[in-house]
């Protein structure tokens, strides 16, 4: 899409990109070449020198187990982020839109864990988690579950997904309603006049309807649980049991900041920084085909 | 107030050998204070013109001049025009007083005259009870009196009018084509309209042009295109139903194209026979659709015949005399008259 | 709905409100908890869910810092407050300003390279500053912007999203306006100001509200950049009052993470409409 009328300036137009593309370039490529570039190199052992080692540090990360370990974590916690986080929503999300009275009402009250800083909703759910005040521990313990998500990696797990998929509800929510919404009704009647019941509406023509949105929010989930999930795991398990829920964003800043290996940590971000490409990539192709039709 | 003179205009886009040639050589000459209509189909290139006349697309070749300025390098607002667009273009955010008074604020006009300026407009468009309220608050007919507001207001030497009146229904359009005709008597401001309508440009031009594929095919009064339309293409775009051309007509030359409009045949108790093929009333007259038979193929002849006739039966088979003094002869290759 | 089933319409009430409690259960906790002194969260097993009586206590502890029942010595939310405040204002400002700018120049304008700086820009579109902290944190370092708030905000306003935004909004903007603001003899930046700015602001507003949450609730960015206490924002803050010596004021805690996500729960719930304008226009 292009305009048919432009201004004619030789230097205006440079003068109004320049902000944005300093900073762009300072604060992204700048940075993006160099993890490139400590991708391939090594500190010297003593002394400030830095050594080329090719991709040696590539090598080393696909050959470290707890890497690879890592990657499944991440895996393993961005897909069941999406599917529970994903389910729960639409599920309200179908209610939401069903009902005809305080559709407003319920929809303020379910969208402001969007607001809650990941960090923030670490700290609330591990509080509810934690021993020995801590409210659903003790009704765990009363049902004869000894949890512990300092020690159990299941336990660990179970609970980074949950306030990941609490504070990620709203946003879902937020999604689905506004593509049931846009579902034209006279489809919805004219199941109804064929005599399909409101569930076989729903599996045979809104989800259907739905699934661009659906697509979407998947894609966006994983964004999600891959990126902006770090606070939340700061908060509650650091990675922990071991490192049984570090995902690779974790393992990024742990590797880089604690552990002080910037090479490693960078042939990671690099192999992040691919990820992500990938994933904008796949929306975006998406994007195009949802302007199309 | 000004004469628009276009010599030998050129537009393309692109460039070398891709170029894409939109409109071909377009010369002629508008007289000071008068009313031209621009007609034509739709990428016809006839709003290209309009555009380059207002500065608003640039000119591949050729001159434009105002006055007795030429115009090709001029901004437009340089160019002493103002335009109203399909659409209308007001700046939705503004009110109806700030969009006729933006462009007299940019040129710094003082704030009384501008006052004095915008009142005057909006009195001769009734629109003085509107001047505080947005564009979405007014109704379609009321937006396009203030486009036209707003080129009033600049006190122009052009008016340029894109479609104007396209986005209004039947009855405002009707209305508003007076509107423009008593504004045009009482300002005496040059005009170039441009519209797809032939009613519109046959009602309002002084003297229309009528463009083709970038072709200027007839510049020329209304009564004049009518009666003599200059190619085979203006005979069938101005008039309804068209003119009825036919190639291998009784009696005419071979490579002639005879023309005839419908309403210049009478029927008839001898003549051509044709087959009466559909029927449809207006009201106060008939169309007839009469099948030619000739050879292997057939062509349909209109005629045009008034209410109180007797009506053909449908399948019947009836007679038609054309009035000599209105046949048209057109080479059949070039589409030219002869 | 289509037809009348009130036992559905039922389960669905009964659904959200479900939903509903759920998710506002640990908000609640939250609160309760802030209302009690460390002493009750940690002696009753489970914490009492009614709310206690040390809530104005607890909160001035939480803003103001000081000693507390159990001895240890907190400094308080407030200056962290503030630093998040100013935070989370620069970041939505600088990105609308540069982004309004820059989208601009690449729709209304033609010059050499002009595909070349679209795309720079939007490569960036989907890389979240966490992929790429260690070297950026290098480039900040390097140039002397830590525990400032240049170095806070800066490297975050380097994102397309909000160049996207306008760029997608201003080719909706009819050509016919341009052309209108030229005639009427207003030069590119005029017809800006003018025109596009006004025409923009709902867009403005809504990118607003969702860049001041994200600038709000920032958390690993500013946990390398700030080593000084009084650079911390709030959502840090909360963080180190955790789990660092052997005893949480976990009433504290909570009063602070109270104190956190009030503003980005008010500005969702007051400006929802923008709020939800934002959500949709900036993913899209």
């Amino acid at each position: 899409m292009e305009k048919r009328v432009r201004f004619k300036s030789r230097w205006l137009p440079w003068v109004l990109v320049a902000p944005q593309l300093a900073i762009t370039l300072i604060f992204f490529y700048w940075p993006a070449a160099q993890a490139l570039l400590q991708s391939v190199m090594m500190d010297a052992p003593f002394g400030g020198s830095l050594e080329f080692v090719g991709l040696d540090n590539f090598r080393q990360l696909f050959n470290d187990p707890d890497y690879l370990a890592s990657f499944r974590t991440t895996a393993i916690f961005s897909i069941l982020v999406a599917v529970c986080g994903l389910s729960i929503s639409l599920l309200l999300a179908v209610m939401a839109n069903r009902v005809v009275r305080g559709e407003r009402f319920y929809k303020t009250l379910l969208i402001w864990p969007y607001a809650v800083a990941p960090v923030v909703a670490g700290v609330l759910w591990v509080f509810m988690f934690a021993s020995p005040m801590g409210v659903i521990a003790f009704w765990l313990q009363a049902v004869g579950i000894n949890w512990n998500h300092l020690l159990n990696s299941n336990h660990a797990m179970t609970l980074i997904i949950i306030a990941a998929v609490w504070k990620q509800i709203s946003y879902n929510f937020l999604f689905f309603l506004a593509g049931l919404q846009s579902i034209p009704k006279s489809l919805i009647e004219a199941a109804a006049i064929d005599g399909a019941s409101p569930w076989r509406r729903f599996w045979t023509i809104v989800f259907p309807l739905l699934s661009p949105t659906t697509f979407f929010l998947l894609v966006i989930n994983v964004v999600y649980s891959f990126f902006d999930t770090f606070g939340i795991i700061d908060a509650t398990t650091k990675g922990g049991p071991g490192k049984d829920t570090s995902i690779l964003v974790y393992k990024v800043y742990y590797d880089g900041f604690k552990a002080m290996d910037m090479g490693g940590s960078a042939a990671q971000s690099v192999i992040l920084m691919a990820i992500v490409v990938t994933l904008t990539v796949i929306q975006f192709r998406f994007v195009e085909k949802k302007v199309q039709y | 107030m000004a004469s628009i003179t276009l010599s030998k205009v050129f537009k393309s886009y692109g460039s070398g050998k891709t170029a894409n040639q939109v409109i071909h050589g377009v010369s002629a000459e508008i007289h000071d204070g008068e009313f031209v209509v621009v007609v034509g189909p739709s990428g016809c290139g006839k709003s290209t013109l309009l555009r380059m006349v207002a500065g608003l697309e640039e000119i591949s070749g050729g001159e434009i001049s105002i006055g007795s300025r030429v115009v090709n390098d001029l901004e437009p607002s340089e160019r002493d025009i103002a335009m109203v667009f399909q659409n209308y273009a007001l700046y939705p955010h503004m009110s109806v007083f700030d969009n006729m008074a933006y462009g007299l604020k940019i040129a710094r006009v003082p704030k009384d005259e501008i006052k004095a300026r915008v009142d005057k407009a909006a009195k001769i468009l009734e629109l003085g009870q509107y001047l505080n309220r947005k564009p979405r608050e007014l109704s379609g007919g009321q937006r396009q009196r203030v486009a036209m507001g707003r080129a009033i207001v600049r006190q122009p030497q052009v008016f340029l009018f894109d479609e104007p009146l396209s986005n209004l229904d039947a009855k405002l359009r009707a209305h508003t084509r007076l509107e423009i005709q008593k504004l045009h008597r009482d300002l005496g401001i040059t005009s170039l309209f441009v519209t797809h309508d032939q009613v519109e440009a046959m009602t309002l031009a002084q003297r229309m042009i009528v463009m083709n594929a970038g072709i200027m095919e007839q510049f020329g009064t209304p009564e004049e295109v009518y009666a003599r339309p200059a190619s085979t293409f203006v005979a069938t775009f101005i008039g309804s139903p068209p003119m009825n051309l036919i190639k291998e007509a009784p009696g005419a030359k071979p490579g002639v194209t005879v023309g005839i409009r419908p309403e210049h045949l009478d029927i008839t108790d001898s003549g051509w026979a044709l087959t009466v093929d559909a029927l449809e009333t207006l009201g106060a007259e008939r169309l007839v659709y009469g099948r030619w038979q000739h050879g292997e193929g057939y062509e349909l002849v209109i005629i045009r015949c008034d209410e109180g006739r007797p009506v053909p039966q449908l399948g019947s088979t009836i007679h038609v005399t054309p009035r000599p003094d209105r046949l048209h002869y057109f080479d059949t290759t070039t589409g030219k008259r002869i | 709905m289509v037809e009348r089933r009130p036992v559905l319409t039922f389960v669905s009430h009964l659904i959200l409100v479900l939903g509903i409690i759920i998710i506002a259960f640990p908000l609640y906790l939250t609160f309760v908890a802030s209302t009690q002194t460390a002493e009750q969260i940690t002696q009753s097993i489970p914490m009492s869910l009614v709310p206690g009586t040390n809530l104005i206590e607890t909160y001035r502890t939480a803003l103001f810092g000081g000693e507390t029942s159990a001895g240890s010595n907190l400094s308080g939310a407030a200056r962290m407050m503030w630093v998040s405040l100013v935070t989370a204002l620069i970041i939505p400002i600088g990105k609308t300003t540069i982004s309004l700018l820059s989208a601009f120049a690449i729709v209304y304008f033609r010059f050499p390279f002009r595909n070349t700086v679209f795309w720079l820009i939007f490569i960036t579109l989907m890389l979240p500053v966490e992929v790429r902290i260690g070297p950026t944190y290098e480039v900040v370092a390097s140039l002397g912007m830590l525990n400032t708030y240049a170095g806070l905000t800066i490297p975050l306003i380097a994102s397309a999203t909000a160049t996207f935004l306008f760029r997608q909004f201003f080719l909706t903007v009819p050509d016919e306006l341009v052309e209108a603001a030229r005639i009427d003899g207003a030069g590119p930046m005029r017809f800006f100001r003018d025109v596009l700015i006004p025409l923009s602001a709902t867009s403005i507003a809504a990118l607003f509200v969702i860049q001041f949450i994200y600038g709000w609730n920032q958390y690993l960015w500013p946990l390398l950049m700030t080593t000084h206490e009084d650079m911390y924002p709030v959502v840090m803050g909360i963080k180190r009052l955790l789990g660092g010596e052997a005893y949480t004021e976990w009433n504290v805690v909570m009063a602070t993470a109270i104190l956190a996500m009030l503003p980005p729960a008010l500005v969702v719930i007051l400006m929802q409409k923008w709020f939800v304008k934002g959500l949709v226009d900036t993913e899209k």
